[in-house]
């Protein structure tokens, strides 16, 4: 009874977080009022793309990869990209989701620990090839990931989530230096 | 028999997933639902039919790929398709560099471009307004981005609109997306 009442709390917590931050690339970016004319003829793309971000991050249904598991996951990304704010952001998602020590250390970019399991060393090696080294990646690496325990969906998911936030990083990090000379 | 193509090519190859892609005929709602927002939707390619293993998110990708490289205004057609081929090459994803190396020539009705770029890669020498393109979204296709203040200053330099600079920005991201589902989840073949 008492889990249940935890699991219904940090669902109402996730329901905030998709209705809050419409314009966490904006936020996020430091995109001042230099700006504001020429996100305003781009608003459809930054709507779209906030709908991805909760889409990949707090999908309604999250299949194989917990919410947890992913906000951690993107933290350790926008680290990877260098994007504090970015990889705050995700932290900030990942305390509402309820974090557990291993995971914040993951988020933070701590490699597997001796008693990480089989399946989530697996999605952090994965994680951490296809953010710094996309073209590296072959089918052996897919492989790699069934062979940990994923399904097929559960490959495109995580798929999904990482493609989208080195995506959001690089709308980022393109918006500071367009806003620098705004 | 089909043959692994390895090298950049403006002849657009098949793209052979390593997952089995959801079968049309047994597809939910949901996946139904968010597949119809490709263009095409007759005959659903193997790359859809595969991300539509995540329907919530391919049905938001869609719509936003198309709106990043086909908007109306702003950055010219054959620019952004400069700047997803530029991101491909970063990347190494045969298949979009491909897809999108083809309309860039098929816009510009000239090949010398592409030409140049797949044979030397991110040391290619175009022309001043081009090259401040290719090199920005090459740039900003690193992990971490490389792109400077500079680059910018740059595009602007040459006249490039902050909003032309932002459709370039969005055409190359779009690529540090899709490169690393196409890459990632599959392979360009010739049958």
């Amino acid at each position: 009874m008492k889990h249940r009442l935890v699991v219904i709390a940090s669902q109402a917590a996730w329901e905030r977080m998709r209705m809050s931050s419409p314009h966490l690339i904006e936020t996020l970016s430091g995109a001042g009022s230099g700006l504001a004319g020429v996100l305003a003829e781009r608003a459809e793309i930054l709507g779209l793309s906030q709908a991805a971000h909760d889409a990949v991050l707090l999908p309604l249904a999250p299949g194989g990869i917990s919410h947890v598991e992913r906000a951690a996951l993107a933290a350790r990304m926008a680290s990877a990209n260098a994007d504090a704010a970015l990889a705050e952001h995700y932290r900030e998602l990942l305390r509402q989701a309820g974090e557990s020590p291993a995971l914040l250390a993951f988020a933070e970019g701590a490699g597997p620990a001796a008693d990480t399991d089989a399946r989530l060393r697996a999605i952090i090696r994965h994680v951490d090839l296809v953010t710094l080294s996309p073209r590296d990646t072959t089918k052996a690496d897919i492989a790699a990931l069934a062979a940990a325990g994923l399904s097929e969906p559960d490959i495109v998911r995580l798929a999904e989530l990482i493609a989208f936030v080195n995506y959001q990083a690089r709308v980022i990090a393109g918006l500071r230096l367009l806003g620098a000379i705004a | 028999m089909s043959t692994v193509v390895h090298e950049f090519t403006d002849k657009v190859p098949r793209w052979s997933p390593y997952v089995t892609p959801v079968v049309l005929a047994e597809a939910t709602p949901e996946q139904l639902d968010a597949m119809q927002v490709t263009p095409s939707n007759k005959k659903i390619s193997d790359y859809v039919l595969t991300l539509a293993h995540d329907p919530e998110s391919l049905k938001v990708r869609s719509p936003l790929f198309n709106a990043i490289m086909y908007g109306k205004g702003g950055l010219s057609s054959a620019e952004r398709e400069l700047g997803a081929t530029a991101a491909s090459i970063v990347n190494r994803c045969v298949y979009c560099a491909a897809v999108h190396a083809s309309r860039f020539n098929a816009l510009t009705k000239c090949t010398d471009v592409i030409e140049e770029i797949f044979a030397r890669g991110l040391d290619a020498e175009l022309e001043e307004h081009q090259q401040a393109i290719f090199d920005f979204a090459a740039k900003l296709s690193k992990t971490p981005s490389e792109a400077a203040a500079d680059d910018i200053a740059k595009l602007a330099d040459l006249g490039l609109s902050k909003v032309e600079i932002l459709d370039l920005i969005l055409s190359a991201a779009i690529f540090g997306w899709a490169n690393r589902l196409m890459h990632t989840l599959g392979e360009p073949v010739r049958d």
